[in-house]
């Protein structure tokens, strides 16, 4: 545009496309790739995504600082069980002494509140479970969980949808109907029958709602991974390492998935937060984890026995309704953020 | 038009087939003996009976040859009478509903029905209006407070925001009862001058003239659809926004306010009616969160529905009640997305062609 020209009434002004090539990379940026070095400036750079990463950081540090945090009591058969204080089914709110075999006091509890004993730091259940403890071993719980469904939808999702979009014809054609048929089931029931069906086969803990949660889960990956494999087929770039000779595998690797990737990471990171909420949800619902075993849905279920005076009883839900949304919303943040830097259509606006 | 219909019908046995061998499987996980109560009632305890039932109704026979059974059920020779089968509409024995599963359907599914109707009120209203608003505030105040309130709706567990409301509005403020009727109403109700023409409280009320029955069954409903809605809403949002917002980028919206149109009109008449059209294809995704609502906010509000007798169904691990409710929670939603595709392929003429 010259000088003397009109300026466009802003409407139809076109957003310019900063060029890359023009503009001298970071050394970060020449270590990492530029589509990645804007992956992460993006993520680092947005107010919201910096708040969801702390909120994941904080759930990092508290699952791995866990046995600080909440110490379990002395010869206990397994952390992951709540301990309890007394088998009395009235709930005790939030300050109340823990009298009956409380764990090892930690030196920052005592710093901190200058007390020597145990309170119930945010009340207890019925049955005595303790609701802090609880919810600081409910954060290994929800990131092992998470992560696993995660990984494992995710690489079930890569390798059918590869194979889908790879070979084609009427492989490609059964894959896809076979996928449109887990589809077919509204996902929480469909979750909540097949871990029904296996919990007597595995027993209550952790398993049959992951496993559940994987069977049902991994058919939008598949579907992703394959319009992607297929629309990144086409491009030049494909075009020119087959001119140039590499071999279809070689392709597939170094070249297709490679740029097929970033939608699923997207995905990936929206649908951990996702996968622990359903995880939860199927706890609450009582097909999850056992009574006691340290998991925020199960926690949440305790409070279906006094739906009448939750007010007074509302720590039960409150604690571990707020780690729930909180580690939600960790999750959404960074990926609403990275779908916002992927999403070309997003691309050229102010968004 | 009529070919794509076509096309599209076609694939629905295809579908339901698919969606047959996939409950079929599920059940396969099961012990021959839980499996017998596709066609008994009550499983007896001793060691010889359970073998004769076995034995009778083929449970261990090769797989093909109990899908069929499962099918269409099984005859008995002696008086002639067939049993079991999913053609025939007999789902099996529900354990702790101690009764057929499709009774169970039929009596608990009036209640999620009126549920859900109220539901898609807020739903379609508030959340076109909200995602249409956000893109036109785009990154403004408007917007970015809407998202806030997406972001956290999708963050939510739905049964935490429940517990949350009902904390609220019943325990403290004693506004909104759980239940779905008081007990004055339901003794209206179950009156021999009551007339229930639908088994639904609020239609039934006004059908009878009767609107302190609807008034009453209404002001039970609004926990459970405030829950369910919000939930929706987060995944509607999204698409409506984005949707909106790139609408708003395409040219004939720039002619549209390059031949002076005034901006309202734009919007509505131009941008507003294009926008809508890809909400459409959420149709069967918003069903599918709206019965994954509804199963959680019945639980939490005692709310005597089909979603609450599916998850104590499941709690108790009554397989058979849970694969009958999945089995027919999947056949409507393959009709529900088959509708959602012929409204699409209408709405858009590309869609046809493809």
């Amino acid at each position: 545009m010259t000088e003397n020209a009109v300026p466009l009434p802003k409407t139809i002004q076109q957003e310019q496309e900063p060029d890359y090539a023009l503009r001298e990379l970071s050394r970060l940026e020449k270590l990492i790739g530029a589509e990645w070095y804007r992956l992460i400036r993006g993520v680092f750079t947005n107010p919201l995504s910096v708040a969801g990463l702390i909120l994941v950081m904080i759930f990092v540090l508290m699952a791995a600082f866990a046995p600080i945090l909440a110490p379990p009591v002395e010869g206990a058969f397994d952390p992951y069980l709540i301990p309890r204080d007394g088998y009395s089914p009235e709930p005790k709110p939030p300050g109340t002494i823990w009298n009956l075999n409380p764990p090892p006091v930690p030196g920052w509890y005592q710093t901190l509140t200058g007390r020597d004993y145990w309170v119930h730091l945010f009340g207890t259940t019925s049955g005595q479970f303790d609701i802090y403890y609880g919810i600081v071993w409910g954060a290994r719980t929800a990131l092992f969980v998470g992560i696993l469904i995660t990984t494992v939808t995710v690489t079930i999702g890569m390798i059918v949808g590869a194979i889908s979009a790879y070979y084609g014809g009427w492989l490609d054609d059964l894959l896809m109907r076979g996928t449109e048929i887990f589809m077919a089931f509204p996902f929480l029931l469909a979750a909540l029958t097949l871990s029904a069906i296996l919990v007597p086969l595995f027993g209550r803990g952790i398993w049959p709602a992951t496993i559940a949660l994987i069977a049902f889960g991994w058919m939008t990956y598949a579907r992703l991974i394959r319009g992607e494999i297929l629309s990144a087929r086409e491009r030049d770039y494909v075009l020119a390492a087959r001119v140039v000779g590499a071999k279809d595998s070689r392709t597939l690797v170094r070249h297709i998935v490679p740029n097929a990737i970033y939608p699923i990471l997207v995905l990936a990171s929206m649908r951990i937060g996702d996968a622990v909420l359903s995880f939860a949800t199927l706890s609450f619902l009582g097909v999850g984890t056992d009574i006691g075993y340290a998991d925020w849905g199960q926690i949440v279920s305790f409070a279906r026995d006094w739906i009448l005076s939750l007010d007074t009883h509302w720590y039960i839900i409150v604690f571990p309704g707020i780690a729930l949304l909180l580690f939600g919303l960790g999750w959404n943040l960074i990926g609403d953020a990275l779908r916002d830097i992927l999403d070309p259509r997003m691309r050229g606006s102010r968004g | 038009m009529s070919a794509y219909i076509i096309r599209r019908l076609l694939q629905l046995p295809v579908t339901i087939f698919g969606v047959s061998i996939l409950i079929f499987l599920m059940l396969q996980l099961l012990s021959p003996v839980e499996r017998s109560a596709l066609y008994v009632q009550s499983i007896p305890h001793n060691d010889a009976a359970i073998d004769g039932l076995i034995a009778k109704y083929g449970l261990d026979d090769p797989v093909h040859m109990q899908y069929w059974r499962w099918l269409v059920g099984k005859k008995d020779i002696v008086t002639g009478e067939w049993e079991g089968g999913v053609l025939r509409g007999d789902l099996g024995y529900s354990r702790t509903g101690r009764q057929s599963v499709v009774d169970l359907i039929k009596q608990r599914l009036p209640a999620t029905v009126e549920l859900a109707l109220w539901s898609f009120i807020p739903i379609v209203g508030g959340g076109i209006l909200l995602g249409v608003v956000a893109a036109i505030y785009h990154n403004q105040f408007g917007d970015q407070a809407i998202r806030v309130f997406a972001t956290l709706g999708w963050s939510f567990p739905t049964f935490v925001f429940g517990l949350l409301l009902l904390l609220i509005f019943y325990a403290k403020l004693q506004w909104f009862p759980p239940g779905r009727l008081s007990d004055p109403m339901r003794i209206v109700v179950s009156s021999p001058e009551f007339t229930r023409y639908t088994h639904m409280n609020t239609f039934d009320g006004l059908l009878n003239l009767r609107l302190d029955v609807f008034w009453d069954a209404l002001r039970h409903l609004v926990l459970p659809i405030a829950t369910v809605s919000y939930v929706v809403w987060a995944r509607m949002l999204r698409v409506t926004r984005s949707s909106m917002l790139e609408t708003m980028g395409q040219d004939y919206i720039t002619t549209a306010r390059s031949k002076g149109l005034a901006e309202k009109r734009v919007m509505y008449s131009h941008a507003f009616r294009n926008a809508l059209i890809p909400v459409l294809t959420i149709g069967g995704l918003m069903v599918v969160s709206l019965l994954n609502g509804v199963v959680v906010a019945e639980v939490i509000f005692n709310y005597p529905g089909m979603g609450s007798a599916f998850a104590r169904a499941a709690g108790s691990l009554d397989a058979l009640a849970v694969l009958g409710f999945v089995l027919f929670s999947g056949v409507i939603l393959v009709v529900v997305n088959l509708v959602v595709d012929v409204l699409y392929a209408y709405a858009d003429p590309r869609i046809r062609l493809h």
